[in-house]
C-alpha cells in the first residue's frame, strides 16, 4: 500500500475519533453552565440535580477525549514529520499554547468541579464550571487556529532555510479564517450538546423514568439547539462557504460538483459525480441557486472544476462531494426539528408530541455525523495541500516510516479504539440507567450504583 | 536565544518527570503494596485528582519542543515511531485505568483496570528511560536529520543500533526503580499505617538497587558515548550536578529511615530532576547526537526556530506557566494532605 495514503488515513482515523469527545465537552460544559446558573439563581434542586447528572457524563467524555487526544499532539512528529520541520515554528505555536493556555487549566479544575462541589460554596463551584467551559473553548480555538493557518496560512515568512515563521503573533491568533472557523465549529459543538441532551430527555420523558428531569433536559436541550441550528447556518455556515469561494475555489467547485465554470450556476442537492465523464450522475439540482448564495446573485459566474489542473483537484473529490451534502442536508435537518420542537416547548405542548419526540430522541447520533462531515469537508477541501497553496501533502509526511509501519500503528488504534468505544457504551448506558434522581451532591459516587 | 529555550523545555521535562513519575511509580508498586481493596482505593485516591494533571506537563512540554525545535520534534519523533506509539498506546492505558477502575463495582473489572495500571506504568518506565539512554548514545541520523530505528537488532551499541541495547536497557531499569522508588515514596507521604509502613520498607528495599544502577549507569554512559564528560571537564563548576545526584540518594535513605517522609520524597524529586539536568548537560549544546558521524548531530543552532517566534514565545510562555504554577498550588492544596477513605475526596 501506498506510505502517504497510509499516513492520511492515519491521521483521519485518530483526529476523527477524537473529535468525537471534544465536541461533546465543549458544548455540554457551556450547557452545565447554564444548569448551575438556573439552579443557583432559582434554588432549584432539580437543576442542580441535572447539572450533576451531566457532570457524570462530562466525566466520562473528557476522559475519552483525554487519551486520544495525547496521540494526536504527537502524530505531528511521527507521521507528517516533514510538514511538522517546516512549519513548526508556526503551527507549533498555537499548539503549545493550547496545552499552556487550556490543558492545565482543563485538568486543574475539572478535578475541582467534579469532586469540590461539598467544599467549595455554590458560587465557587460554579466558577468551577464556568472555568471548565473557558478551558475547553480555549482548547478549541488553539486547535483551530492551527487548522485555519493550514487552511489559510497568514502572518509568516520563510527564512533561508526553508523553515516557516511567524511574523506577527496576533495576526496569526486573529486569521479571519480561523474566527469564522471557531464560530461555525462551536456552533456545531453545542448542537451536538443540545441534540444529546434534548434526546436524554425525550428518552426518559417517553419511558416515564426520571421525566421531571427529561423534561428539563428537553427545555435546555431544545432552546440551545435551536439557537445554534440557526447559528450553524446563517451566518456561519454561509460564511464559510462564501469565505471558502474566495480562497479555496478549487475545494468549492468540487463541494458543489460543479465540473464546469458557469453564470447562473445550479446548487446539486443530489447526485453522484463521475470524475471521468466530468459530470453528475442523477442529479437533482436547482439553477441559480449556487451563484446566489455565493455571490449574492443569480448573474454571477462560478468557477468549476475545470479551471484547475487536474493535479490541484481535491482528493477524494466524490467524498468530499458526499461530505459537504452531508453536512449541510444534516444542517437544513436540524433546524427543522430544532424549530417545531421550539414552538411546541413555547405552545407548552412538546412533552406531549409523540411524533417529535420520537424525532428528537433517535437524532443523537446525526450531529456527531453531521461534525464529521464537516471536518472532511474542511480537510479534504484543503487537499492536495498540506498548507494551503504552500506544500504539498507528499512533501509533508514522514518518508523514513515505511507504509508497513503506518499501516500496523494504524491497526494497533483501530483496535485499541474500538476497545474504548465499547468501553464509553457500557459507562455511558449505566449512568443513563442509575439516572439524575438520584445524583444527590455526593461525594461517595461509586458506592452504588444501582438504579432507583 | 537558544540557550533559554534548551532549559526551559528542559525544565518543562523534569516537571514531567518529577509530577507524572510518581504517578507512574504507584502505578509499579501498587499490586504489591496495596493488598486490599481499601488499600486500592487509597492508592489510587493519593493520584486522582493530579495525574492528568501532572500528565499535561508532558503535551505542554512536547508542544513547545515542537516550536522551538520543530526540526527535533519531527526527526525523533519519527525515527522513534514504533517507540513512541506503544508508548502512546500505554498512556491511553494507563489514563482509562485510572479512572475506569473505580465506575462499576465488580472485582473482575477493578482487576482488570489493576493490571492494565500496573503493566503500562512498569513499560512507560522502561521506555522512557530507554529514551534518554538513546538521546544519551545519539542515533544514525542522515545528512537531511531524519533517522529510523528499529526496536531492537542485535543488542549492541554501534553506529547502526537499535531503540532497545544493552545500555538503553539499563537506561529503562534504571527509570523503572527509580520512579517505584519515587511512587513509594510518594504513598509514605500521602498514606497511614500498614500502607505507609510498607511503602516504607518497600523504599528501602528499592534504594540498594537504585543506588548500585546509579552507579553503574555513569561509566556504561562513558562506554557508549566516548564523550558524555567533555562539558564537565570543560566547566567543572557542574559537577555539581552528579555530587547532588549522591547527597540526594543518601538523603532518600536516611530520611526514610527516620520517617521524615516528606524530606525523602524532596530528595527524590531532587535525585530525578538532577539525573536529567546532568543528562542536558551532557548534551547542550546537542539535541540529538549522530551515532553517524558528527557532522550530523541535531544541533541547538540547527534545529532553532526563527527570532521572533521565539521571543514572542517567551512572553506567552513565561506568562501561562505563571497562570499553570497558580493552578497547581491551588489544585495541591485542596488535596493536602494523608488521603483516607472517609475524607472523601477523589472518587467516582
Ligand atoms: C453540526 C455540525 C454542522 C452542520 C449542521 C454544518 N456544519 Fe459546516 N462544518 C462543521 C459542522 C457543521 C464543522 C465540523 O464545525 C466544520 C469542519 C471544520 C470547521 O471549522 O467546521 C465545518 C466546515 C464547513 C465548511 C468548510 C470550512 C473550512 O474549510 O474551514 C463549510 C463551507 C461549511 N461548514 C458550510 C456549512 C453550511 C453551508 C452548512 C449548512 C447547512 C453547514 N456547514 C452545516
Ligand atoms: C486542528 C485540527 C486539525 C489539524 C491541525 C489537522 C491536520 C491534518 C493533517 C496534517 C492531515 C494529513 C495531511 C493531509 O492529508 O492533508 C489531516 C488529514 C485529515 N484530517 Fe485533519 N486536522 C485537524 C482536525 C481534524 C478533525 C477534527 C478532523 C475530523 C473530525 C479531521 C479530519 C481529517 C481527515 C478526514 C483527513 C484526511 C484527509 C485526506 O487526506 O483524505 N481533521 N489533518
Ligand atoms: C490535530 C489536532 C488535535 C490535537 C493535537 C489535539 C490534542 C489534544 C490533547 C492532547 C488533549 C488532551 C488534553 C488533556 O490531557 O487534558 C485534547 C483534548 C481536547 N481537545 Fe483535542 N486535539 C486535536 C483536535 C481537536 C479539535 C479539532 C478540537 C475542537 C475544536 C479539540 C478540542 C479538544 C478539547 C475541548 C479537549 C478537552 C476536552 C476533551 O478531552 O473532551 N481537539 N486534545
Amino acid at each position: 500500500m501506498d506510505a502517504l495514503l497510509l499516513h492520511r488515513l492515519h491521521f483521519a482515523f485518530t483526529v476523527t475519533f477524537h473529535y468525537l469527545f471534544p465536541q461533546l465537552t465543549m458544548g455540554l460544559a457551556l450547557l452545565i453552565v447554564v444548569m448551575k446558573t438556573i439552579a443557583i439563581r432559582h434554588q432549584d434542586e432539580r437543576y442542580h440535580q441535572a447539572a450533576r447528572f451531566w457532570a457524570k457524563v462530562l466525566a466520562i467524555n473528557f476522559l475519552f477525549g483525554v487519551v486520544s487526544g495525547i496521540p494526536m499532539e504527537f502524530q505531528f512528529g511521527t507521521n507528517w514529520s516533514q510538514f511538522a520541520r517546516t512549519t513548526g515554528g508556526v503551527i507549533g505555536q498555537p499548539l503549545a499554547m493550547e496545552g499552556v493556555f487550556s490543558f492545565f487549566l482543563e485538568s486543574a479544575f475539572l478535578g475541582l468541579f467534579l469532586f469540590g462541589e461539598k467544599r467549595l460554596s455554590p458560587w465557587g463551584h460554579w466558577a468551577s464550571a464556568l472555568l471548565v467551559f473557558i478551558g475547553s473553548w480555549i482548547s478549541g480555538f488553539f486547535i483551530i487556529v492551527t487548522n485555519a493557518w493550514m487552511q489559510h496560512p497568514v502572518a509568516y515568512r520563510v527564512l533561508p532555510n526553508g523553515v516557516y515563521e511567524v511574523t506577527s503573533f496576533w495576526g496569526l491568533l486573529n486569521n479571519p479564517w480561523a474566527l469564522l472557523q471557531y464560530a461555525h465549529n462551536m456552533s456545531g459543538s453545542v448542537i451536538t450538546a443540545a441534540f444529546v441532551m434534548s434526546s436524554l430527555g425525550a428518552f426518559y420523558v417517553l419511558e416515564k423514568r426520571f421525566a421531571d428531569h427529561g423534561r428539563i433536559f428537553l427545555r435546555i436541550g431544545v432552546i440551545a439547539g435551536v439557537i445554534a441550528s440557526i447559528a450553524q447556518i446563517f451566518p456561519t455556515g454561509d460564511l464559510s462557504g462564501r469565505y471558502m469561494a474566495k480562497h479555496q475555489p478549487a475545494a468549492v467547485a468540487a463541494m458543489e460538483g460543479l465540473f464546469d465554470s458557469r453564470t447562473g450556476a445550479p446548487i446539486v442537492l443530489i447526485g453522484q459525480p463521475d470524475e471521468v465523464a466530468k459530470r453528475i450522475d442523477n442529479p437533482l439540482a436547482v439553477n441559480d441557486v449556487l451563484s446566489f448564495l455565493i455571490y449574492g446573485t443569480t448573474k454571477a459566474e462560478v468557477t468549476g472544476l475545470d479551471q484547475f489542473p487536474r493535479e490541484d483537484w481535491p482528493e477524494p473529490m466524490p467524498l468530499l462531494f458526499y461530505a459537504y451534502h452531508i453536512m449541510a442536508g444534516l444542517g437544513t435537518y436540524f433546524l427543522l426539528v430544532m424549530v417545531v420542537a421550539a414552538f411546541l416547548l413555547w405552545k407548552g405542548k412538546l412533552y406531549q408530541t409523540r411524533s417529535v419526540l420520537w424525532p428528537l430522541l433517535l437524532s443523537f447520533p446525526l450531529p456527531y455525523i453531521a461534525n464529521t462531515a464537516g471536518w472532511m469537508t474542511a480537510e479534504i477541501g484543503r487537499q492536495p495541500w498540506v498548507v494551503y497553496g504552500l506544500i504539498r501533502v507528499p512533501e509533508g509526511y514522514s518518508k523514513y516510516v515505511s507504509s508497513g509501519n503506518a499501516l500496523f500503528t494504524l491497526m494497533g488504534f483501530m483496535g485499541m479504539y474500538t476497545m474504548l468505544s465499547i468501553l464509553f457504551i457500557v459507562l455511558i448506558y449505566r449512568i443513563i440507567d442509575a439516572g439524575p434522581a438520584m445524583a444527590a451532591a455526593s461525594e461517595d459516587q461509586h458506592a452504588s450504583m444501582t438504579p432507583a | 536565544m537558544g540557550f533559554i529555550w534548551f532549559w526551559l523545555v528542559a525544565v518543562m521535562l523534569v516537571a514531567y518527570v518529577v509530577l507524572d513519575g510518581f504517578d507512574i511509580g504507584v502505578g509499579i508498586l501498587h499490586l504489591f503494596l496495596a493488598r486490599t481493596e481499601s488499600d486500592r482505593q487509597i492508592t489510587l485516591r493519593s493520584i486522582g485528582p493530579v495525574w492528568d494533571g501532572n500528565e499535561v506537563w508532558l503535551l505542554a512540554g512536547g508542544g513547545t519542543l515542537y516550536f522551538a525545535f520543530p526540526l527535533l520534534y519531527a526527526s525523533a519523533f519519527s525515527g522513534f515511531y514504533l517507540a513512541l506509539m506503544i508508548v502512546l498506546w500505554l498512556l491511553i492505558g494507563r489514563g482509562a485505568a485510572i479512572e475506569l477502575r473505580m465506575k462499576i463495582n465488580i472485582s473482575v473489572w477493578k482487576a482488570f483496570f489493576d493490571g492494565v495500571f500496573f503493566i503500562s506504568s512498569a513499560l512507560l518506565a522502561v521506555f522512557y528511560g530507554a529514551a534518554l539512554a538513546n538521546v544519551i548514545r545519539g542515533v544514525p541520523l542522515n545528512p537531511d536529520g531524519y533517522f529510523f530505528l528499529p526496536l531492537w537488532t542485535d543488542w549492541r551499541v554501534g553506529p547502526y543500533p537499535g531503540i532497545l541495547d544493552w545500555y538503553t536497557v539499563i537506561g529503562g531499569v534504571v527509570a523503572l526503580v527509580a520512579l517505584a522508588e519515587h511512587g513509594a515514596l510518594y504513598l509514605a507521604l500521602k498514606t497511614t499505617k500498614d500502607l505507609q509502613e510498607r511503602s516504607r520498607a518497600t523504599a528501602r528495599m528499592l534504594w540498594v538497587a537504585l543506588f548500585a544502577l546509579t552507579v553503574i549507569s555513569l561509566p556504561a554512559s562513558v562506554i557508549a558515548r566516548s564523550d558524555t564528560l567533555d562539558n564537565y571537564r570543560k566547566y567543572p563548576l557542574t559537577f555539581a550536578v552528579p555530587l547532588i545526584v549522591f547527597l540526594s540518594l543518601l538523603g532518600m535513605i536516611h530520611f526514610c529511615r527516620k520517617g521524615e517522609d516528606r524530606k525523602a520524597f524532596g530528595c527524590s524529586c531532587a535525585y530525578l530532576s538532577m539525573m536529567l539536568v546532568g543528562a542536558a548537560v551532557a548534551l547542550y549544546p546537542r539535541l540529538l547526537p549522530a551515532t553517524t558521524g558528527l557532522q550530523y548531530d541535531i544541533t541547538i543552532d540547527r534545529a532553532l526556530s526563527g527570532p521572533h517566534t521565539l521571543h514572542v514565545g517567551l512572553i506567552w510562555w513565561t506568562f501561562g506557566i505563571l497562570l499553570a504554577l497558580i493552578y497547581f498550588v491551588v489544585v495541591y492544596r485542596m488535596f493536602r494532605g494523608k488521603v483516607s477513605l472517609e475524607s472523601g475526596g477523589y472518587e467516582h
